[in-house]
């Protein structure tokens, strides 16, 4: 194969990747439990959930996780991040190990939520102001006051920094955000900058560590968690008649992206190509997509153009799906308006693992380069009652063998950022 | 980098008001003594910020459904986009217009959390929990979710705007702007053959007059206490940063499409460079900046305008950058801390100081502009504004 595409612009290789899921830390234990069926999903241990309409998510236990001292979210996704990218860095051999002098030879492109002061930092910032202003915010700035750890815990470019100075990134680390997308456009972000010749390779994260409180009941005000407390392992049920919303989850992928010409000539081993990017906004509504499917279409069309394919190329579709109702209904007018009579499989990991939000496009890119290395599509499971709206093959259940050349993975978000990605087989 | 990026449209918002005239005024007169900037200095004493000035939301934001989805930042943000849009006439062409924003994050319910702070700081921690739950669950409005979202910023250019090519947010303060136009200008200059864009929105907003920003910085240690200074005189008292109300955006723009559509270039986008020194040892922020500076073609009496906070280790990095770039090239011309006019703007800063710039050159006030970004804590970016 060439080292340029159709454009005349290098060819990204994967040359690494890391995962952290509910379903266990690493690819292997990850990949093993997604094949196998099993939900990530369960009841929420680590705070109180009186007063919560859901009180289920899917959750990873830190490694040596105390479970007395609560871990806000900058710090967990920051965690998360930096397992998922040393697995993908030890994978790649490509440096990453600042302290020994061996930095990583690219830019670090850090999808991650938004982060702020939470509710234990805040409490003890109130209960640290005694007397009658107890809990307003001047006596609050009053006790935070030279809190240098928690400025720094919190601010935007916070884990970005940290991240790159334990792995020896080249640059300023960009972090960013575009809500439910946000894993597929740090891997888009890497994949041009290695296509600009910025770059030779670059290392790409998706994490998210957001199962607490408030952000827990924000989402339920918006109508947007399911609520099917008592059966966890069954609450997430994409493309199903039955679906009802989304179960929250955490996690984090790190893919380190390489041109395939600098993979070749140090001998890495290539994982499989990032062909094509495709992103497309919707102007419609803050957290519904336009009825006519418009953006969704364009960002599929586009992913599979900018990968210089036809529709007929892709062998299998890596969902969005969320298992809201409106999100399935609208990836299924997209299928059919970009595929016709002959949509390939879909399937939605988020059936297993919950909805990780910022790690979400970021997990699934890697779990369809999985797909393509042992041609085999994973489930969609909990689909017991198949909805006559969505006539499409989910891969029902029980995952099926497959020969996998070109995956189509879609990212959704609310805001209506669009991103979808084409990933292939290793030349 | 094969196509010359031309800067076709400027939305600028300031405590000074909003537009080219006031901002082209306030640069010029900048030196000129007496001159104070806008303040609020009793609003959140001990600090003093630079307030939002009073905008006609309906002219850019016209639904009064999309304005109350939004709180002040957003709206600030979009209704800036919306005159960036306007200056470059650009409304035709939005549909395929990229957006990249810099974000932070949106207002929280300062009322609510007082009220949960002040009932549970008087619990027994073990009762926390539950009653936090409680209030949250009864407390939270829907819509103030969606206004918190540092993504729903471009949301609301999308929506409002109808800006729909692609919609990215970058978070990571000062420099989050800084790389946000780096990397729209790479985007455009690669050139279309190529799947790059043509034209594209980038820039950001930061609304000061919020107690839970003023927490965050707080908790640094850095922000300027009592009166107003200027950034210079506030370095004997060990510096400090004032919080500024501040929108920027630019319509970024191959100079081949802005040709073609008859469109005039303000400036043109000479290089952008950033990088994020650790600050630690060796690697010092000068030492960064010194590196971007490498190469960089600057001309006699170019106009330098910093992103200077106002902090002492920042700007010490800055005026030793400055002083070799005098040693070992030409002679600068007129020299503006702009947080003195308008405070520092977080993520708006970088983009408002490129507005300056544009307007300087344009107005031939300048051979050229040097824009400076030193962050609060991390990141540092140079730029080149060059007349068209």
């Amino acid at each position: 194969m060439d080292l340029t595409d159709h454009l005349g612009r290098p060819v990204v290789a994967v040359t690494g990747i890391g995962l952290v899921t509910p379903l266990g830390i690493g690819v292997a234990a990850s990949w093993e439990g997604l094949l196998a069926g099993r939900s990530g999903i369960r009841r929420i241990t680590r705070f109180p959930t009186e007063h919560l309409r859901t009180t289920i998510a899917g959750q990873v236990d830190l490694p040596d996780e105390d479970p007395a001292r609560a871990v806000c979210s900058p710090e967990r996704v920051e965690r998360m991040a930096a397992l998922a990218a040393a697995e993908a860095l030890a994978g790649a051999g490509l440096g990453g190990r600042a302290e020994q002098g061996m930095g990583f030879p690219g830019p670090l492109f850090l999808g991650m939520p938004p982060v702020e002061v939470e509710w234990p930092q805040r409490l003890d910032l109130a209960r640290a102001g005694n007397g009658p202003a107890a809990g307003t915010y001047p006596a609050m700035v009053a006790a935070a006051t030279g809190r240098q750890d928690l400025f720094e815990g919190v601010l935007f470019g916070g884990v970005g920094e940290r991240l790159a100075d334990r792995f020896g990134t080249q640059g300023a680390p960009i972090s960013l955000t575009t809500a439910c997308a946000t894993g597929a456009s740090s891997i888009q972000l890497g994949v041009e900058a290695i296509q600009r010749g910025e770059a030779t390779a670059a290392l790409c994260i998706g994490a998210e560590g957001s199962v607490q409180p408030e952000a827990l009941i924000r989402f339920s005000l918006l109508s947007a968690l399911s609520a099917r407390n008592e059966d966890p392992a069954r609450a997430s049920r994409p493309f199903e008649k039955t679906r009802e919303g989304f179960v929250m989850s955490e996690g984090a992928a790190a893919l380190v992206l390489e041109s395939l010409e600098s993979a070749r000539a140090r001998g890495a081993t290539v994982l499989g190509l990032l062909l094509g990017c495709g992103e497309r906004a919707d102007s419609f509504h803050r957290t519904r997509s336009n009825p006519d499917g418009g953006a969704i279409i364009g960002a599929m069309r586009a992913a599979i153009a900018d990968a210089g394919l036809q529709p007929a190329d892709i062998d299998y579709v890596n969902a969005h799906g969320t298992g809201t109702p409106e999100n399935d209904k609208m990836e299924t007018l997209g299928m059919r308006a970009v595929f016709g009579e002959a949509c390939p499989p879909i399937s939605s990991n988020k059936s297993m693992i919950g909805h990780t939000l910022s790690a979400a496009g970021a997990i699934e890119a890697v779990f369809s380069l999985l797909a393509i290395r042992d041609g085999v599509l994973p489930p969609t499971i909990n689909h017991e009652t198949p909805d006559p709206a969505i006539p499409l093959d989910v891969v029902p259940n029980v995952k099926r063998p497959a020969r996998v050349r070109r995956v189509l993975s879609n990212s959704f978000g609310f805001g209506g950022q669009n991103v979808c990605l084409v990933l292939g087989a290793a030349p | 980098m094969t196509e010359t990026i031309w800067i076709t449209g400027l939305g600028l918002v300031s405590s000074l008001g909003e537009g080219p005239e006031v901002h082209r005024a306030a640069l010029a007169d900048g030196a000129r003594a007496g001159s104070l900037p806008v303040l609020d200095e009793a609003g959140f004493a001990p600090f003093p910020i630079h307030p939002l000035p009073a905008l006609d939301l309906d002219r850019q934001i016209p639904k009064k459904g999309d304005q109350r989805q939004m709180e002040p930042w957003q709206r600030l943000g979009t209704y800036a986009a919306g005159l960036a849009i306007d200056h470059a006439g650009a409304r035709g062409l939005v549909a395929d217009m990229h957006l990249i924003v810099a974000a932070g994050g949106g207002e929280r319910d300062v009322a609510l959390d007082e009220a949960v702070c002040a009932e549970i700081a008087r619990l027994p921690a073990a009762e926390a929990g539950r009653v936090l739950n409680e209030r949250l669950a009864s407390g939270l409005r829907p819509t103030l979710f969606l206004a918190q979202l540092s993504n729903l910023l471009a949301g609301n250019i999308s929506i409002v705007h109808g800006v729909t090519g692609s919609s990215r947010t970058f978070m990571g303060e000062e420099s989050a702007a800084a790389d946000a136009v780096r990397i729209a200008a790479a985007r455009l200059a690669e050139g279309r053959a190529k799947g790059g864009a043509r034209i594209a929105l980038v820039g950001g907003a930061y609304a000061a007059a919020r107690w839970d920003m003023l927490l965050l910085y707080a908790a640094s240690g850095q922000l300027w206490r009592g009166a107003w200074a200027p950034v210079a005189a506030r370095q004997p008292a060990g510096g400090g940063l004032v919080m500024g109300s501040v929108a920027a955006f630019l319509v970024l723009e191959t100079e081949s499409h802005a040709r073609a559509r008859g469109a005039a270039g303000i400036a043109r986008l000479g290089p952008v460079r950033t990088a994020a020194a650790r600050r630690r040892g060796a690697d010092t922020a000068e030492a960064s900046a010194a590196r971007l500076a490498e190469g960089l073609a600057l001309r006699p009496g170019h106009a330098v305008l910093t992103g200077a906070t106002g902090i002492a280790a920042p700007l010490a990095a800055e005026a030793a950058l400055l002083a070799r770039l005098r040693e070992a090239g030409p002679a600068p011309g007129l020299l503006r801390h702009t947080a003195d006019l308008i405070g520092h703007g977080v993520e708006a800063a970088f983009p408002a100081n490129l507005a300056l710039g544009a307007l300087a050159v344009q107005a031939g006030a300048a051979p050229q502009a040097l824009v400076t970004g030193f962050g609060a804590w991390r990141g540092e970016a140079l730029a080149l504004v060059e007349p068209v």
